[in-house]
Formats: C-alpha cells, structure tokens, sequence
C-alpha cells in the first residue's frame, strides 16, 4: 500500500485523479463545450488535410506577417476565455445579494477574477499589441522582415506556450485564488499550498521569454532595418511607439521575469524573500511587481496611441499634427513610466514625503497625454475626416480614454487614494483606459490593417455595430463602478449584504451583455467580410488613401514584401511618393535573401509546456527529462548553419507581374 | 559600392527623386551583436533586483550567521582569480580569433572553460559547505538573497561553459567561419558581462559583508 502511493508519486508527483474538476458541475460543462470544440476542430483539420498546410505554411513560418496574424488570433481566442470570466463575475455580483448566494463559491470566484486579470493583460492585451506590431513595424520602415526571423517565431510559440497552461488549469488542478499580481504572503506556500499559483508563475515564466525576446527583436529591428532615408525623424508614429513599448518591455520585464523567480524559490525552496518571518518582508515583491507593472500599462497603451496617430492622419487626409510633440510626448511617457510605480501602494505606509513625490510624477504623466489628445483633435481641424470604422474607434477613445485619464488624476491624489483604493472605482478607472484606451486601439488597428493582410476589408456594417455596442456596453458596465466605488464598496467581493447595491451591479451586468454583443458584432464582421470578400476586395493595396509604407506594397504583401528597399525622403513616406508621381517599378528584379522556416519555436515551446507541468504537479523526473530536452533541441538547433535561401528572381517576377495584371484589370 | 548607391538614391536631385533601391547588397549587418547586447542589459536587470534584495536583505539575519561568520574571504579571492583569469584567456582566444589561428582558438577557449570549471567548483563546494554548516537558503532572508544572488550568477556561467563547449566544437567542425566568429562576440560580451558582476558580487557582497 504505502510502497505503491510512493511509486505514484514517484511518477505522477502530487497529480492525483482529484485534481480533474469532475465535482463541479460548471467547470464540467466547460470541459465538455470545449472538448467537443476541439475535437471538432481538430477532426475539420484531419479531415480537410490542412495540417501540412498549417505546419509549413503557418506554425513554423517566420514571416513576420503570419507570426503577427497568428499573435492577434491567440488575442482573439483568450479574450473569449477572459471575456466568459468577466460575464460570470458580472452575473454572480448581480445576483448574490442577502439570502441568495450566487452561483459562484467564493474560492471558484477568487480563481475567475484572477484569471480574467492575467488573461486579459498577458493573453489577450499583450499578444494583441505585439501582433499588430509584428506584423506593422517591419512594413512601416521598408524592411522585408525583422532582425531575428526565427526568434520571432519561437516568441510567439512561447507566449501560446503560457496561454496553454493558463487554458489548462481550468480542467487539470486550479488557477490562483490570489488577484492577477499574486502578492504574497497569501501567493506563499502557507497560504497557497495548491497548484494554482504555480501554473501562474510558470505561464508568465513561460509567455515571458516569448515577450523579452520579442522586445529585443524589434528594437534591433526598427534601429538597424529601417529603409535609407528613414531617419529617426521620419519614422512614422506607430513605429516611433513601438520602439518605446519594446525599449520599455526589455527594461521593464526581467524585473517581472527576477521577481516571479523569487517568489518560486519560496514556494519551491522554502527561501525567505516574502515570508512573514525569518526576515522576508513581502513589501518587497509589492514593489518589485510594480516596477514591472506600471511600465507595462505603458507598454500595452502606447502601441494603441500609434495606432491612433496613424488612423486620424489617414481619415482626415492630413499630415498628423505636431509630429515632433508627438514624438517627444512617446519618449517622456517612457521615462516617466519608471517613476510612478508607488502610487499603486499610496496607504502601505510610505509618508506624506515618498507619497507627494509619487502622487506628482504621476500626475505629469497627463501633460504629455494630454499634449497627444490635442495633437489628434487639432490633426483633425480643418481634415476632410472620413468616419470608417478605424475613425469611429479612435474618436470613441478620445472621449472613453479622455475620462479614464482624469480619474486616474484623481486617484493620482494621495488623500483621495486613501479613499478609493482597492475600491471599484479604481477597476473602473483601469477598465476605462485599458478597454478605452488598449482595446479601442486593436481593434482600430485590426479593422485598418486588415486590408493590408488579407486583401479585402472588414464588414463596415458590422464593423459600425460592434463599435457602438462596445461604447455604451462600456458605458453601462463600467459607469455604476465608479458610482459604487465612491460609494466604498471594494473589489473582488463574491457575495453583498446590502440591497440597495444591487441596482448598479444588475446595469452593470446589462452593460457586460452589451459587450458581449459588441464581441459578437466583432466576430460577425470577420465572417461576413469573408463571405464578401470579393465584394470587399482591395487590390490596389492602398484601400484608404494611406500615407505610410506598408501602404506601398501588394495586399497581401508578397513574402518579401518589397521587391526593391523603398527609399525615404519625407514624414508620411508613401503619400510623398504619390504626390511626386512615384511609378511603380516594373522591371530589373533580383533574387531576394530570406530566412527559411524551422519548427525549431514549436518544439521548444511544447517541450517549455512538459516542462512547466511537470514542475507544477512536483513530477521531478518528467521536469528534469523535458529540460534537458529543451537543452539539447537548442543546441542541435544552433548546429543548424543553413538558415537562408533565395527567392528565385523568377519567383519575384512572376508575383510581381500578377500585381501589375491585377492593377491594369482595375485600372488603378 | 552599396553606400554609394545610396548617397546616389538619397541625393537624387539631378532629375527624378528616386523611390527604391535597386542594387541591394542585403541585410544590414551587425543586428545580433546589437541584439545580444541589449539582452545583457535585460539580464544586467534581472540582476540589478537580486542586488537590490541582497541590499535589503542583506541585514536581515534572523539570529543566524552573518557574513563575518560564514566567508572566507581567501577562498573567493581565489575563485575571483579564476574567473577574472579566464576573461583574460578568453580575450586571448578572440586576439587569435582575429587572426584566423583555429587550433589557438581552440586552445585558449579551452583553458577559459577550465578557469570557469575552476569557478564553478569553488562556489558548489562553498555552497554545500555553508548547507552543512546550517547556513542553507531557507535559514534566513539574508541567506535566501545571497544564494539567489550567487547562484543565478553561478548558474550563468554553467550555461556560458556549456555553451563554449558546443562553440568549441562548432569551430572544430566548420572553422573561424562569419557565423562561428559572431557566435564567439556573442559569447565573449556574455562571458565578460559575467565577470563584471562579479566584480560587484565579490565587492557588495564578500567584501562589505566581511567588513560589517
């Protein structure tokens, strides 16, 4: 008997049949939902033959325009997961009040609200912002693709790689009981003993070396690949804030990457960093958490002000005003991102010294915003503004982000914070600039982009539709926090006892329904635009009149993107061409140098996944085997030296001569 | 040739402004040098925060041993030896490297890696010393930021020698080719980054620690 439980464990660690939620009956239904799904999805595939396809044309492409369509399809998915946590949280605050309990046990609750939290910012936000940079930046600055093709591939995979694990604590163990930033003591082993909080540091661990290495990526990228002429100067504004978030990604996720480490240690070790006693002070991963964590709002918004720089210029017709401000603005958000991170923890006991101090930087913070906000408006004064569904999201942000930005000075106030911390106005306050602000901006840059990517625009009916049900659901869902929050109810709390609430909480809920249908209308408008795409179709490869490079080449652009490196003399590259009569070259190609695919990112990244099972579940010997197998893959990769190859310049001909075919049938 | 096309296309004031390049000369060089320079600098902050837990740890001793008790300060002075020495072998190894002298690459490359085994060998034998005499990462906060601390620069340069031995087997096989020579700056930066912190391992940490 005992010699048996010790083999068991021996071999399956502390997974033990019980850890599969066969006892509750919403996580049962979930399963099953998703197991048909899947295996409905993956029968399609089998039975359409689509795994080679998808293989060699997809998961191991390093192209950084699939690796980008395949980051904002990851975003897609986990914010339908995130977005069903959000619905639950919503339904059971509406209804658990006095004598009715909910739905939802609290330890059920405590894992819904962490996980939204942690899908929502990694999974969804951050796969959504470097997506759409992947797949912008190398077109925007005139390169064929990113400096290291293949470590671009891998970083995806690795971010995959911790979503997966996310997606697997809802049916093997449990996810964190603790909030999306697991603050110990109660993220310690004393409090935590499951596997909840060790499935959130190996997911983040995980997505986190996907995340750095595709910071590095593209900083070197838009330093060193930039098309001749490009000068700092003449970057176009999306790009300028991508090179910031990245910059600020590098310098801002070690500190995640060291401190998540630390708290392992504890749990796995039994060090002392954030222990009650024996000199641990979990004050200290406080801070720590937030130095990463306050750049890392940052990195999520910035990207989504590009976006909506490159919008406004385009839909009124005009060079984007105060192009230098705007610039400079990116550049003092970076650095003033750094200096803010206490006014998360204003009322842990710092002094009315330290307090000021933080209470003003981040106050600062709101001029260069707010210099952007003028910039956009004054961009439009006097344009010829076209209300496509990019320009809808954008002036939907101005107005959503302008009032998140000012209850974010109001909390920036240390005496008020005292007040409303912790409290639903502030989930109020970070929902209005990251759905306001974050979100508003991906699917601005989704619904503009999209042309570029596949050839045909998205379904503007739908498109209209999913816009205005996100603005009022948001509205709806968000405006009674902030009533409630000032009221002094606090976050994350499963069950009421006062009925006069509920009111707020039962619109709230309304509001969360209005999302979904803004989701819904979302999904629709890819659909139906697919279903029109020939009605939709763009081949000109400039469908909105666009003023930067990405708008030169073909849509989709052919692997290589540009035939010939384009050459820059001016802001607003491509409309300079136009206005100066730039013709098309239609002859003298060449071979053109490319990076070849390599399933060495998907083989790592699955080995990364054994390994953090293993790890989680104490499976010793499964952890030790994967890891050396991580090891050994990497460097019989690195044993590869045959990495490139060329592009036939018939190849090149042929593709660029459809190009021209298709142009003179339209008689573009 | 290449730079002068592009003067040529950026100039283009004589009729035309000109829109593209037409004689490519490919890739911009020098991207993963830069690129890896930037990672050590994100590792550089991963191990600014164990420094700045070891500078707010450092004290917290819990009624446990303290440095004075623990280091022996002659101990580490040898393993900073080791390990400032094979920086130097190593710099010898690029020096012949320039040359295109595979064998002494070879040869010093080698003696790097036993100067890093030499490190490596003093620090597991001071750790298990210091897990015998009671003094474990579990014993104290202090403990627990100097071991991270240590261990993840230990753990660092286990990875660097692994990979100087797959390096030293990569130029075996293919010689001081463009690629081979890359991955050797590449390693180079790391092993000497390596070294850095040490210096201010050895300084904060066994230095100041003693002399408290």
């Amino acid at each position: 008997m005992f010699g048996n439980t010790d083999l068991q464990q021996l071999v399956f660690g502390r997974l033990t049949l019980d850890a599969i939620p066969l006892h509750d009956p919403i996580l049962l239904v979930t399963f099953i939902v998703v197991a048909v799904g899947g295996v409905a999805l993956l029968g399609a595939i089998t039975y359409f033959r689509l795994w080679g396809y998808l293989w060699t044309e997809w998961f191991t492409s390093v192209d950084h325009k699939k690796i980008g369509i395949m980051y904002i399809v990851l975003a897609l998915i986990m914010l339908m997961r995130g977005f069903a946590d959000a619905l639950m949280m919503r339904a059971q605050q509406a209804m658990a009040f006095g004598a009715n309990e909910g739905y939802l046990p609290p330890h059920h609750y405590d894992q819904i609200f962490t996980a939204h939290g942690v899908i929502m910012i990694f999974f969804v936000a951050m796969p959504f912002v470097t997506g759409l940079m992947n797949f912008v930046v190398p077109l925007q600055i005139g390169a064929r693709d990113v400096a290291f093709p293949f470590l671009n591939n891998f970083s995806f995979w690795m971010t995959a790689a911790g979503a997966v694990m996310v997606m697997m604590s809802l049916f093997v163990g449990e996810f964190a009981r603790t909030g999306w930033l697991a603050f110990p003591p109660l993220s310690g082993p004393a409090y935590s003993p499951g596997v909840g909080v060790d499935y959130y540091i190996w997911a983040l661990q995980i997505a986190g070396v996907g995340t750095l290495l595709s910071g590095i990526n593209l900083v070197v990228t838009i330093v060193k690949m930039r098309a001749p002429g490009m000068s700092m100067m003449k970057m176009p504004v999306f790009t300028w804030t991508s090179l910031c978030t990245n910059v600020l990604i590098v310098a801002a996720f070690p500190v995640l990457t060291a401190v998540l480490t630390l708290l392992m240690l504890d749990r796995y070790v039994g060090t002392n960093f954030f222990s009650n006693d024996l000199g641990g002070n979990p004050m200290m991963y406080v801070n720590l958490i937030w130095i990463w964590g306050h750049p890392e709002v940052y990195i999520l918004i910035l990207p989504a002000f590009g976006v909506f720089s490159e919008v406004v210029s385009t839909f009124s017709g005009k060079r984007l005003f105060g192009y230098a401000s705007m610039v400079y603005a990116t550049v003092v958000i970076t650095i003033l991102s750094y200096l803010v991170w206490l006014h998360h923890f204003f009322t842990m006991g710092s002094g009315a010294s330290v307090n000021s101090f933080f209470g003003i930087t981040t106050m600062i913070i709101s001029i260069p915003t707010g210099a952007k906000i003028f910039n956009w408006l004054f961009t439009m004064y006097r344009g010829r503004v076209r209300f496509e569904v990019p320009m809808l999201w954008t002036v939907g942000f101005m107005f959503t982000f302008t009032i998140g930005g000012m209850t974010g000075v109001l909390l920036a106030v240390p005496p008020a914070d005292f007040v409303l911390h912790n409290s639903l106005f502030l989930v109020a306050h970070f929902h209005n600039v990251i759905i306001g602000g974050v979100l508003f901006g991906m699917f601005a840059g989704t619904v503009y982009w999209f042309p570029k990517a596949f050839g045909f625009k998205l379904d503007p009916f739908w498109g209209k539709v999913s816009f205005w049900f996100w603005l009022t659901g948001f509205w709806f869902a968000f405006a009674p926090l902030y009533v409630l929050g000032l009221m002094g109810v606090t976050r994350r709390v499963q069950h009421f006892e006062d009925p006069s609430l509920q009111i707020w909480f039962v619109i709230a809920a309304f509001g969360a329904v209005l999302v979904l249908c803004g989701i819904l209308s979302f999904l629709a408008s890819i659909v139906v635009a697919f279903i029109k795409r020939e009605e939709l179709k763009d081949v000109t490869g400039d469908p909105w009149n666009g003023r930067t490079l990405e708008w030169a080449t073909a849509s989709p652009p052919p692997a290589y993107n540009f035939a010939f490196s384009p050459v820059v003399h001016d802001n607003d590259a491509f409309s300079d061409m136009k206005k100066r009569g730039y013709k098309r070259p239609l002859e003298g190609f060449r071979a053109i140098h490319m990076p070849k695919n390599t399933g060495a990112g998907i083989i790592l990244a699955g080995l990364s996944v054994v390994c953090g099972f293993a790890l989680i579940w104490y499976i010793w010997w499964l952890a030790a085997l994967s890891f050396v197998a991580i090891i050994a893959t990497t460097i019989a990769h690195s044993f590869n030296y045959d990495r490139d190859f060329h592009i036939p310049v018939e190849d090149v001909v042929a593709e660029e001569d459809r190009r021209t075919r298709a142009l003179m049938a339209t008689g573009a | 040739m290449a730079n002068a096309s592009h003067a040529a296309a950026l100039a283009g004031t004589d009729e035309e402004p000109r829109f593209y390049v037409a004689e490519e000369e490919g890739h911009a060089a020098g991207g993963t040098l830069l690129g890896f320079w930037i990672y050590l600098m994100s590792d550089c902050l991963i191990f600014a925060v164990l420094f700045a837990c070891y500078g707010v740890y450092g004290r917290s001793f819990a009624a446990g041993p303290t440095p004075a008790d623990l280091f022996d300060l002659r101990l580490i002075a040898f393993a900073t030896a080791m390990l400032l020495f094979s920086s130097i072998t190593y710099g010898f190894a690029m020096l012949e490297m320039e040359r295109k002298r595979k064998g002494a690459t070879l040869m010093w490359l080698a003696v790097t890696g036993l100067f890093g085994l030499a490190f490596l060998g003093v620090e597991l034998y001071e750790f298990n010393h210091l897990i015998h005499e009671g003094a474990g990462p579990q014993r104290s906060a202090f403990l627990s930021s100097f071991f991270a601390l240590v261990g993840t620069h230990g753990l660092h340069v286990t990875f660097g020698v692994i990979w100087l031995v797959v390096l030293m087997v990569q130029v075996a096989q293919r010689g001081l080719v463009a690629e081979n020579r890359r991955r050797l700056m590449c390693l180079s930066m790391f092993w000497h980054f390596l070294d850095v912190i040490w210096i201010g391992v050895f300084s904060y940490v066994y230095l100041l620690g003693v002399l408290q």
